[in-house]
């Protein structure tokens, strides 16, 4: 088996890398790439993001056919993909944060700043919450409902359709902090940060 | 519900671990390494190094000790000490750290937040402020407590969070070593005035000392050195005491 996470110089990814390779030990070929014919023949993909959506779009597109290969990946071959953070933000087909940007449009909806009535609750939500379970997801096997996860973000990816969710926290409102939608998996927490729990989160992609 | 955090703090010199006690008298006790990963088993929330190598030609030294610490352990990682420029930020963030926190070069230039807020997000950017007492307001202090800036810490806390900074990390130069409490005053007065979290710093001697932090000074999470290190209380002592007094942790 051959998983890609993929290197598009957007941010730090050296955390996401070391959680697959400390769950992966030897069985699994962990391959941390840009280069669109290595992310075109693996079969699992993982798309890590950090910054604003607008600066993880644009280090996306300026890799010339990235987004083409991702789009085949993900949406006409149907193979696993995990996104985290803002690699699970850019499902969207909008972001708000700077300015109005174009996501990559897999799961209908829009990313918009957490609404935090007025300065009551601060930002970024960064910290361990803990996760409502509301859809039974292969990423959650043997992950006990109400877990700690860790999060740090300001912005939440609000989907058209309810059903993609997979789980929810509450903080200023009820977040969105998992979503699944047929072989694509995103989690606005940092499974690779998430301790034991996450760990475990990382194996079961790693096993789906 | 989220969780106030308890970050366990280790002096890093020369690659190995020390404490300060009000910045001078420092005694080794330990590998880094070994010490992050003994605290993350224990439930730390989150682990902080800051690096007080002195001389230049040991500054690699940090690098080292942050990758080695990345591969062991599975929570976030803070470093700090030294951090002078977007290129030095960038260093530690390809080495495993998740955030870094920046002190005397953000007091001289908030450019430096403001530029490395943008390129690697606001989520990574720590400021750590050490803060004096001067009369009914608190100095800002540079370079490890030596210089005094002569900026308001209040004001200087907003505009930090102005400039892009994730978090704030402030100490009290006057508590820091003294075992006698956070100054509570401090941290009540900047987490009021921003809405990004605060990290309490400075004094904690026992764990009455935590809920008043997070109580009484507002503080998202509470950072702690020789409590710990010296076994006075483990992490999980600490957690299962804030949580018998209603305080929200990851149990």
């Amino acid at each position: 088996m051959k998983l890609s996470i993929v290197d598009y110089k957007s941010g730090n990814i050296s955390s996401v890398i070391n959680s697959f390779k400390e769950v992966a030990k030897d069985k699994v070929n962990i391959e941390v790439t840009s280069d669109i014919k290595k992310i075109g023949s693996s079969d699992k993909v993982v798309l890590p993001g950090q910054g604003s959506f607008k600066s993880c779009i644009e280090a996306l597109n300026n890799i010339s056919g990235l987004v083409d290969e991702l789009n085949e990946f993900a949406i006409n071959k149907k193979k696993p993909l995990l996104g985290i953070c803002v690699g699970l933000q850019m499902f969207a087909d909008v972001g708000y944060e700077e300015t109005e940007t174009k996501g990559l449009g897999w799961i209908s909806g829009k990313v918009s700043k957490i609404d935090n009535q007025n300065g009551k609750y601060k930002l970024p939500h960064i910290g361990w919450n803990q996760i409502n379970i509301v859809k039974d997801s292969k990423i959650f096997k043997s992950i006990e409902n109400n877990s700690h996860m860790y999060f740090v973000h300001s912005y939440e990816f609000i989907p058209t359709d309810d059903k993609v969710i997979s789980s929810t926290t509450d903080y200023s409102t009820k977040v969105v902090c998992s979503v699944e939608k047929e072989n694509i998996f995103g989690t606005q927490f940092h499974p690779e940060k998430s301790d034991k729990t996450g760990l475990k989160l990382v194996n079961n992609f790693i096993n789906l | 519900m989220l969780k106030n955090r308890i970050i366990p703090c280790l002096d890093v010199k020369n690659g190995r671990v020390v404490k300060g006690i009000n910045f001078v008298d420092l005694q080794d006790a330990g590998d880094p390494v070994e010490q992050a990963k003994i605290y993350s088993d224990g439930g730390a929330d989150e682990i902080c190094f800051l690096d007080i190598t002195a001389s230049n030609e040991n500054r690699d030294t940090i690098y080292e000790v942050v990758k080695e610490t990345s591969r062991k352990c599975f929570v976030p990682l803070t470093v700090g000490g030294g951090v002078r420029n977007v290129e030095d930020i960038n260093k530690l963030l390809n080495c495993g750290a998740d955030k870094v926190s920046i002190n005397t070069a953000a007091v001289q230039d908030a450019n430096v937040v403001v530029e490395s807020s943008k390129k690697f997000g606001s989520q990574c950017i720590v400021v750590a402020i050490d803060a004096k007492k001067n009369g009914d307001k608190w100095d800002v202090y540079t370079h490890g407590g030596r210089n005094n800036s002569g900026l308001d810490a209040v004001e200087f806390a907003k505009k930090m969070e102005d400039s892009g900074a994730g978090e704030l990390l402030v100490t009290s130069m006057d508590r820091d070593g003294t075992q006698i409490g956070y100054d509570i005053n401090l941290m009540k007065k900047i987490s009021k005035r921003v809405n990004i979290p605060l990290i309490a710093s400075g004094g904690v001697g026992n764990l009455d000392h935590m809920v008043e932090g997070i109580k009484k000074g507002n503080a998202s999470a509470v950072l702690a050195a020789s409590i710990f290190h010296y076994g006075t209380h483990s992490v999980i002592e600490a957690k299962e005491y804030l949580n018998s007094k209603g305080i929200p942790v990851r149990i």
